[in-house]
C-alpha cells in the first residue's frame, strides 16, 4: 500500500499537543506512522505554507436515508441551475441543501472530512439509509437509529426495566446495523400521533403514561449498561421555542450523577445536539420578545464534565429542515406557509420536512445565528463543543467553512452584523456583541475532529495524527502566518489541497482523484439471552408491524458491502 | 437597434437546448463568435452554427440587440431564457421554456410556444401570437416562487396550470384555457378572454383572475360578493366578483382579510 510523507506544513493536533509546529506527518499501509517509518519511495506532499490536520469528523448531519430523500424528491427546485457534470472519477452531483449522495461525499472530501454520522435513522427504514450510505463514496459513515418514541422503549422504561431496554437496543443496533442511541423529542413525536406534543420533560406521553424525563434517564442508563462507543445523543423537547432554555437546562441536569462506562474513552453520558435551537430566552421571535440564553446554557455546560454538544449554527441560507420531531415541523410549516411533508413510522418514530429561508434581513434568523456562534465562543472546553449546522436544518453542509470563518474572525462577525438589517437589535437581544474571542486553529481541530472522535468513542481511529490511527490527513491551503482576510478561511477550508483517507489519496492539488474505500460503521453489541425481549419482539411484529421480522433487518451483504463492526460485550 | 437573423438550416434529430439564443449573449459578439456558441442535443454539445445560418450585426449591449429567427424552431427549447433586455422575434413556433426566467426585454413568438414558457418570469414581455402550452408563467417544479413581474400575452388558447404560484405580473389569454388557473397564487393578474374548464383559483391566497367566458366547474371555495363595472384589458363590462379560496390561509391588511378575487363577466 502507498506511503505518504506530508512535509513542511503547519500541523495542528491537540491530541499530540502540536500547535502549528512544522512537523512531518506520514502514512503507511493505511495508518499514521512516524515520519521516520516511511521509505524513500513515499509520495511526498509539500505542505509548505499550508495547514495540516487529521481528517474531520462530523458528529451530526442528515445526509442519508428516507428523510433526506423525501427532501430531494419534494424539492426539485433545490437542484435548479445547480448540477455539476461528471469529471474524471467524479460523477454528476447536484443540490444545495438536499444534495445527491455523491455531492455529499465530494463536499465532505473538499472540506477535509473522513467520517460522518447520519444523525437519525428510522429503524424500519434502515435498509434505505444503508443503501444511501453505501452509495456515498469516500467518507466512512455510521447512523444512529432513533429510540425516544419507540414503543418497546416507552413500555420498558415506564417500568424502569433498564436491562430489557438495553437488550432491545442491542438487538435493534444489530438488526439495523446502527451506531448508537438517538433520542429525538422524547415522547413528543409519539404524542404527535395523538395530535399532541411533549413540550416539557414532565409532560406525560398519551397512552404510554411516561414522561420525557424518564425516557431520557432510561436511555442514558441503557446506553451505559451496554457501554456503547457513543453516548445517548439528545435532541430535546421544545426545540426552537422562545424561552426553551429552561427545559434544556432541566434536560441536561438529568445527566447528573451518571458516568460513562465501557472501553471507548469518552467522558460524556449525554450529547446535546444542535444546542443552538435549545438555547432561547424570551417569549416570542420578535426583536422585543426574543433573547439569547446561550450564557445561561453555557454556564451550566462549562460547569460539568459529562456533557458534550454540537452547535447547529444557522448559516443564513435557504435550506431544508428535516427531523424526527414531527410536531415541530408542523409548527414550522404554519410559520412560513411553505410545503410540508409528514410521515409516521409505525411503532418507532415520525418525521417532518419543510423548506426554510433564514433571511439575513429578518431579526430572528440573525438572532439564531448569534445564539449558535455564542455557544461555541463561550465553550470553555473545545473538546466538548463541536461545530455543526445540523445540516441541513440550520444550514447546508457545504457552509461549514463559512461557519469556521465566523468563529475564527471577529471582523467577519462584525461585517455580518453590520450588513444585517437588524444587526443592532440582534446585538441587544443576544450576547454576540460582548464576545471578541476568535477560535484558534488548535481549538478548531478539537471542535471539528479530535473532540468529535473522542465523543463518538472513535479516538483510537480518528481525530489525531498519532501513529497507529487511521491514515486520514488533510492539508488546507491556509497559511496561518500570513492570512489576514477572513475570506481566506472560508476559501481554504472548503477547498482542501490534499486529503488522504485510509491511506489512499482522495484529493490531490484540490481535485478529487479517488472515490476511496468507504466503510459503514456499526456496533455489534452482545447481550445475554433475554426471553422476555425476544417474546415481545415477535409479538409486536405479529400484532403491529406491517413487515415481518424477516423483512426488517439490514441483513443482506449488499447493504453494507464494506462494514466496520465495533464489537461490544455487554454480557457481564 | 442592430439585428441578427437566424435561419434554421437543420432540423435537430433530438430536441435542441439553446439558452444561448438571447440578446444578453449575442451582444458585442461577431457572427463567428455567435456561430461558435454551444447548444446541447441530448448529451452532445454542438454549436449554434450547425443548426442556424447567422447574419446581420449584434449591438454593443443587449438592449441594442434584436434577434430574428425566421423559420420553424418547434424543436428548440429555452429561447430567450433569462433574457434581461433587447428583443427576440420568432417567426414560427418554439418548444418548451420560451422566455423562462425572463427578466426584461421583449420576446415575440409568431406561432405557438410549448410548456413552461414564461416560467418564473420577473420582468419583460412575452408575446405569443398563437397558442401556449401548459404551465405558462408558472413556478418551476417544486418552487413556491412563480411569476413575479412582466407581462405574458397569448392571442390563442392557453393550456393547463397557468400562473401556478403567481406572485406578480400579468397573464392575458385571448382564447380558452384548460384546468388549473392561478393555483396557489399570491398576487398577480390573469385574464382569460375565452372559457375556462375548472379549478380556477384553487388554493389562491391573493391576486386577481378575470374570466370573460364561462367556467365549466366553479371551485367550491369561492363566495359571491357583488357586481362591479370594470374595464379589463380594453374591454368594458359588468363582472360578478367572487372571493376565495376559502379553504386557504389569507393575510390581513389593516385588520381586513385579503382574498383572491375572481371576476366573471356577465
Ligand atoms: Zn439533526
Amino acid at each position: 500500500m502507498a506511503e505518504f510523507l506530508v512535509k513542511n506544513g503547519f500541523v495542528y493536533d491537540p491530541v499530540l499537543g502540536i500547535n502549528g509546529d512544522m512537523v512531518d506527518v506520514a502514512v503507511r499501509n493505511g495508518k499514521m506512522v512516524d515520519a521516520s517509518d516511511v521509505g524513500t519511495n513515499a509520495t511526498v506532499i509539500d505542505a509548505k505554507g499550508m495547514t495540516v490536520m487529521a481528517a474531520g469528523v462530523d458528529i451530526h448531519a442528515h445526509i442519508a436515508g428516507p428523510k433526506v430523500n423525501v427532501g430531494r424528491n419534494f424539492r426539485p427546485e433545490d437542484k435548479l441551475f445547480n448540477a455539476t457534470p461528471g469529471k474524471g472519477v467524479m460523477r454528476m452531483g447536484g443540490g444545495h441543501s438536499v444534495p445527491t449522495v455523491l455531492r455529499t461525499a465530494y463536499t465532505y472530501a473538499k472540506m477535509g472530512y473522513g467520517f460522518a454520522l447520519e444523525a437519525a435513522m428510522p429503524p424500519l427504514l434502515a435498509r434505505h439509509t444503508h443503501e444511501e450510505m453505501r452509495d456515498t463514496p469516500i467518507i466512512d459513515e455510521g447512523a444512529l437509529p432513533v429510540f425516544g418514541n419507540n414503543w418497546f422503549v416507552l413500555e420498558y422504561l415506564k417500568n424502569n426495566e433498564i436491562e430489557n431496554t438495553a437488550a432491545y437496543i442491542a438487538w435493534l443496533l444489530r438488526m439495523t446495523k446502527g451506531f448508537g442511541i438517538k433520542n429525538v423529542n422524547p415522547g413528543g413525536t409519539e404524542a404527535w400521533g395523538w395530535g399532541l406534543n411533549c413540550e416539557t420533560i414532565h409532560d406525560v406521553v398519551p397512552y404510554f403514561d411516561i414522561t420525557p424525563a424518564q425516557i431520557i434517564k432510561g436511555l442514558i442508563e441503557a446506553n451505559e449498561y451496554l457501554g456503547l462507543p457513543h453516548c445517548m445523543h439528545m435532541h430535546g423537547n421544545s426545540l426552537g421555542q422562545p424561552g426553551n432554555y429552561g427545559i434544556t437546562l432541566e434536560t441536561l441536569k438529568l445527566a447528573e450523577g451518571y458516568k460513562p462506562k465501557g472501553d471507548f474513552g469518552r467522558d460524556q453520558v449525554l450529547h446535546n445536539t444542535h444546542l443552538q435551537f435549545h438555547s432561547y430566552g424570551g417569549e416570542s421571535y420578535t426583536s422585543k420578545g426574543f433573547a439569547s440564553a446561550s450564557k445561561e446554557i453555557m454556564n451550566y455546560v462549562n460547569s460539568v464534565d459529562n456533557i458534550t454538544f454540537d452547535t447547529g449554527i444557522v448559516t443564513l441560507d435557504e435550506t431544508t429542515t428535516m427531523t424526527a420531531d414531527g410536531p415541530f415541523e408542523h409548527h414550522l410549516s404554519h410559520m412560513n406557509n411553505l410545503k410540508w411533508v409528514n410521515s409516521d413510522v409505525e411503532l418507532e418514530t415520525a418525521a417532518g420536512i419543510v423548506p426554510f429561508i433564514y433571511g439575513k434581513n429578518t431579526f430572528i434568523a440573525v438572532a439564531q445565528w448569534a445564539v449558535g456562534v455564542e455557544l461555541a465562543l463561550m465553550a470553555k472546553d473545545p473538546m466538548r463543543c463541536f461545530i455543526t449546522t445540523d445540516a441541513p436544518n440550520a444550514g447546508p453542509l457545504y457552509r461549514y467553512p463559512r461557519v469556521w470563518k465566523w468563529l475564527m474572525s471577529l471582523k467577519a462577525r462584525d461585517a455580518l452584523l453590520e450588513d444585517a438589517k437588524y444587526g443592532d437589535k440582534v446585538r441587544n437581544a443576544c450576547y454576540i456583541g460582548e464576545l471578541d474571542k476568535e477560535i484558534s486553529l488548535y481549538e478548531l481541530a478539537m471542535m471539528t475532529r479530535a473532540g468529535c472522535a473522542k465523543a463518538l468513542g472513535l479516538s483510537h481511529m480518528f481525530g489525531s495524527l498519532k501513529p497507529g490511527l487511521e491514515g486520514d490527513v488533510v492539508v488546507y491551503p491556509y497559511n496561518p502566518e500570513t492570512a489576514d482576510d477572513p475570506e481566506l478561511i472560508e476559501q481554504a477550508f472548503g477547498n482542501a489541497h490534499t486529503l488522504i483517507k485510509g491511506g489512499e489519496q482522495i484529493v490531490k492539488d484540490g481535485e478529487i482523484v479517488s472515490n476511496g474505500n468507504k466503510r459503514t460503521f456499526w456496533v455489534n453489541c452482545k447481550t445475554n439471552e433475554n426471553a422476555q425481549v425476544q417474546h415481545d419482539i415477535s409479538e409486536k411484529f405479529k400484532k403491529y408491524y406491517t413487515v415481518t421480522e424477516n423483512n426488517y433487518g439490514v441483513s443482506a451483504h449488499h447493504y453494507t458491502p464494506n462494514p466496520y463492526v465495533i464489537e461490544v460485550d455487554a454480557t457481564k | 437597434m442592430a439585428i441578427i437573423t437566424l435561419n434554421p438550416i437543420q432540423k435537430p434529430s433530438l430536441l435542441l437546448e439553446a439558452d444561448n439564443i438571447k440578446p444578453d449573449v449575442f451582444a458585442g459578439k461577431s457572427l463567428d463568435e455567435i456561430k461558435a456558441l454551444h447548444v446541447f442535443m441530448g448529451t452532445d454539445q454542438l454549436t449554434l452554427g450547425e443548426f442556424f445560418e447567422v447574419s446581420g450585426d449584434s449591438g454593443a449591449t443587449a438592449a441594442d440587440t434584436k434577434i430574428v429567427i425566421d423559420g420553424d424552431i418547434s424543436r428548440v427549447k429555452y429561447i430567450g431564457m433569462k433574457m434581461t433586455a433587447g428583443e427576440v422575434v420568432v417567426n414560427g413556433s418554439t418548444d418548451m421554456y420560451a422566455g423562462a426566467w425572463m427578466q426584461g426585454g421583449k420576446l415575440t413568438v409568431n406561432g405557438d410556444v410549448d410548456a413552461f414558457s414564461g416560467l418564473a418570469m420577473t420582468g419583460g414581455e412575452l408575446i405569443v401570437n398563437g397558442n401556449a402550452g401548459n404551465y405558462l408563467g408558472a413556478a418551476y417544479r417544486g418552487d413556491w416562487r412563480g411569476m413575479r413581474g412582466g407581462v405574458i400575452r397569448v392571442s390563442g388558447n392557453g393550456g393547463s396550470d397557468i400562473g401556478t404560484f403567481m406572485r406578480g405580473g400579468e397573464i392575458i389569454i385571448g382564447g380558452d384555457v384548460d384546468v388549473h388557473v392561478g393555483t396557489h397564487a399570491e398576487g398577480g393578474k390573469i385574464v382569460v378572454k375565452g372559457d375556462a374548464k375548472s379549478r380556477v383559483g384553487g388554493q389562491m391566497v391573493k391576486g386577481e383572475i378575470y374570466v370573460f367566458g364561462d367556467i365549466e366547474v366553479m371551485m367550491p371555495g369561492y363566495q359571491y360578493r357583488k357586481d362591479v363595472d370594470l374595464e379589463v384589458d380594453g374591454v368594458s363590462g359588468r363582472f360578478a366578483l367572487y372571493e376565495g379560496d376559502m379553504g386557504e390561509r389569507h393575510p390581513k391588511k389593516k385588520g381586513v382579510t385579503i382574498y383572491g378575487q375572481l371576476y366573471m363577466k356577465y
